[in-house]
């Protein structure tokens, strides 16, 4: 699985952050980052939780 | 055995239900029953992108018509569930039609409330649903003066929202401080200012007496005697949850759908959304909750339960999180706050209006403001999860 935020609708909910601190940060420049592109398979549950709670609908999962 | 699950609400709530079913391999059956004709779409841009004419209404709707190939649901739009036979497992349909189900999850959401007494008239308008949005857009198109009755976050973003297309509007709330309950006085009084600064007429402590206009409004009279001329009048006083088609079937309703920690309203049905009451901690005992993060949790809760069965079940503990734009100010509120909690302001000023603000009760840490300060949420967020008591809080503060 690849994780692609489309940073143009980011909003900076945070919510992703909180679905899965080990994917997702905020940086101290305000913007958000992706750390892991493509995160293992165990990360699946808390990436899936991310993607369905981001109010914008800025990321996606491309298998 | 689990064969067949039914949704009724094709909203939010409702969609996530069925995406979350899918993605945790249900492969039955699945009904998706929405009383209106548009497939699910998203509130939170009505009354700000798709009013301020930023988008067009069909950007709301969540997935494309195609989008919904790979969820396999049986979606009825635009038929109301008219009642539910639980003996049975079975929802009937306005057309005459049933859906058949081995588990149920309930989302009919909520509708808004109306002025007691005042009949409908060309002009007099509300913002829930999309068919609102357009119909809204189209009558402030011409550049009427507006009227907003109700200074809750709907009727304030309506309000921003009118006077980002240069319309003159007059907001009239009842309580003297609007969202004091929620957010607590001072920032209620900093958001009035807010919008006064942005020449929007706020008056409060006033309600609404009358509508006047005949078959087209004219204005409203208010309770101090005053009157307010106006081509469009909005009311955004609340919501009530949709849940007459439930009477008489034999479900706990009481403001709402009345269900356990586990979203469970009766054996093998569930409920999720501004329509359930579940227990939840920080809310009292068994809140509704309307907001959006809200129906999006307790959906993927409900589903994820009804698949688990009773004795799998888990309780529901969300931090409740809402958020609201107004102007270029973003309000972010997570916890539950109380209009007598300590609020200390932990970063940033009123002056700047950008800020985090803290509530406090007892020793432990309820609630936290963010105003345009985004990054703080997430930390707090963190230590409100953790039921995180005040000192732990304040040097999570001292440590950033």
């Amino acid at each position: 699985m690849k994780v692609v935020v489309d940073l143009s609708i980011c909003d900076l909910h945070g919510l992703c952050v909180e679905a899965a601190p080990e994917v997702f940060q905020i940086g101290d420049d305000g913007a958000l980052h992706v750390l892991m592109e493509t995160p293992p398979d165990g990360l699946r549950a808390a990436v899936d939780k991310a993607v369905r709670e981001c109010p914008t609908g800025a990321i996606s999962i491309e298998e | 055995m689990l064969r067949r699950i039914a949704i009724v609400g094709a909203s939010l709530a409702g969609l996530r239900a069925a995406e979350t079913l899918r993605e945790r391999g249900f492969d039955g059956a699945l009904t998706l029953i929405g009383d209106e004709p548009h497939r699910p779409y998203d509130r939170p841009p009505l009354s700000k992108q798709v009013l301020q004419g930023s988008w067009e209404p069909e950007q709301t709707f969540f997935r494309k018509k195609e989008g919904y190939d790979a969820l396999a649901l049986d979606m009825r739009l635009g038929v109301p569930a008219v009642s539910v036979d639980l003996r049975a497992r079975r929802v009937a349909l306005a057309d005459g039609t049933f859906a058949d189900y081995d588990r149920l999850i309930i989302a009919t959401g909520a509708r808004v409330r109306t002025l007691s007494a005042i009949a409908p008239r060309a002009g007099l308008l509300a913002l829930r649903g999309l068919d609102d949005a357009i119909m809204l857009r189209r009558t402030i198109m011409d550049a009427p003066r507006v009227a907003v009755v109700g200074a809750g976050f709907i009727g304030l973003e309506v309000a921003a929202s009118c006077r980002a297309r240069g319309l003159p509007v007059t907001v009239i709330e009842s309580l003297p401080v609007p969202l004091a309950p929620i957010l607590g006085p001072t920032f209620g009084d900093m958001v009035a200012a807010v919008h006064r600064d942005h020449g929007v007429d706020l008056r409060t402590g006033v309600v609404v007496t009358n509508v006047l206009g005949e078959s087209r409004v004219a204005g409203v009279a208010l309770s101090d005697g005053s009157r307010i001329d106006a081509d469009v009048v909005v009311v955004g006083i609340g919501v009530t949850p949709n849940t007459e088609w439930l009477e008489g079937s034999g479900l706990t309703i009481d403001n709402g759908i009345v269900c356990a920690g586990s979203g469970e309203a009766a054996p093998d049905v569930y409920a999720a959304g501004d329509v359930a009451r579940v227990a939840n901690r920080w809310l009292g005992d068994s809140a509704r909750i309307e907001h959006w993060t809200n129906a999006v949790e307790q959906a993927v809760h409900a589903a994820e339960n009804a698949l688990a069965g009773p004795e799998a079940s888990s309780s529901f503990s969300s931090v409740p999180y809402f958020w609201s734009d107004q102007y270029d100010r973003r309000i972010q509120f997570i916890g539950g706050a109380r209009p007598y909690d300590e609020i200390v302001i932990v970063d940033g000023s009123l002056a700047d209006r950008r800020l985090t603000a803290l509530y406090r009760r007892g020793n432990r840490l309820v609630a936290c403001l963010a105003l345009n300060q985004p990054r703080a949420l997430i930390k707090y967020r963190k230590l409100l999860a953790a039921d995180a008591s005040w000192d732990a809080a304040l040097s999570e503060t001292a440590a950033s």
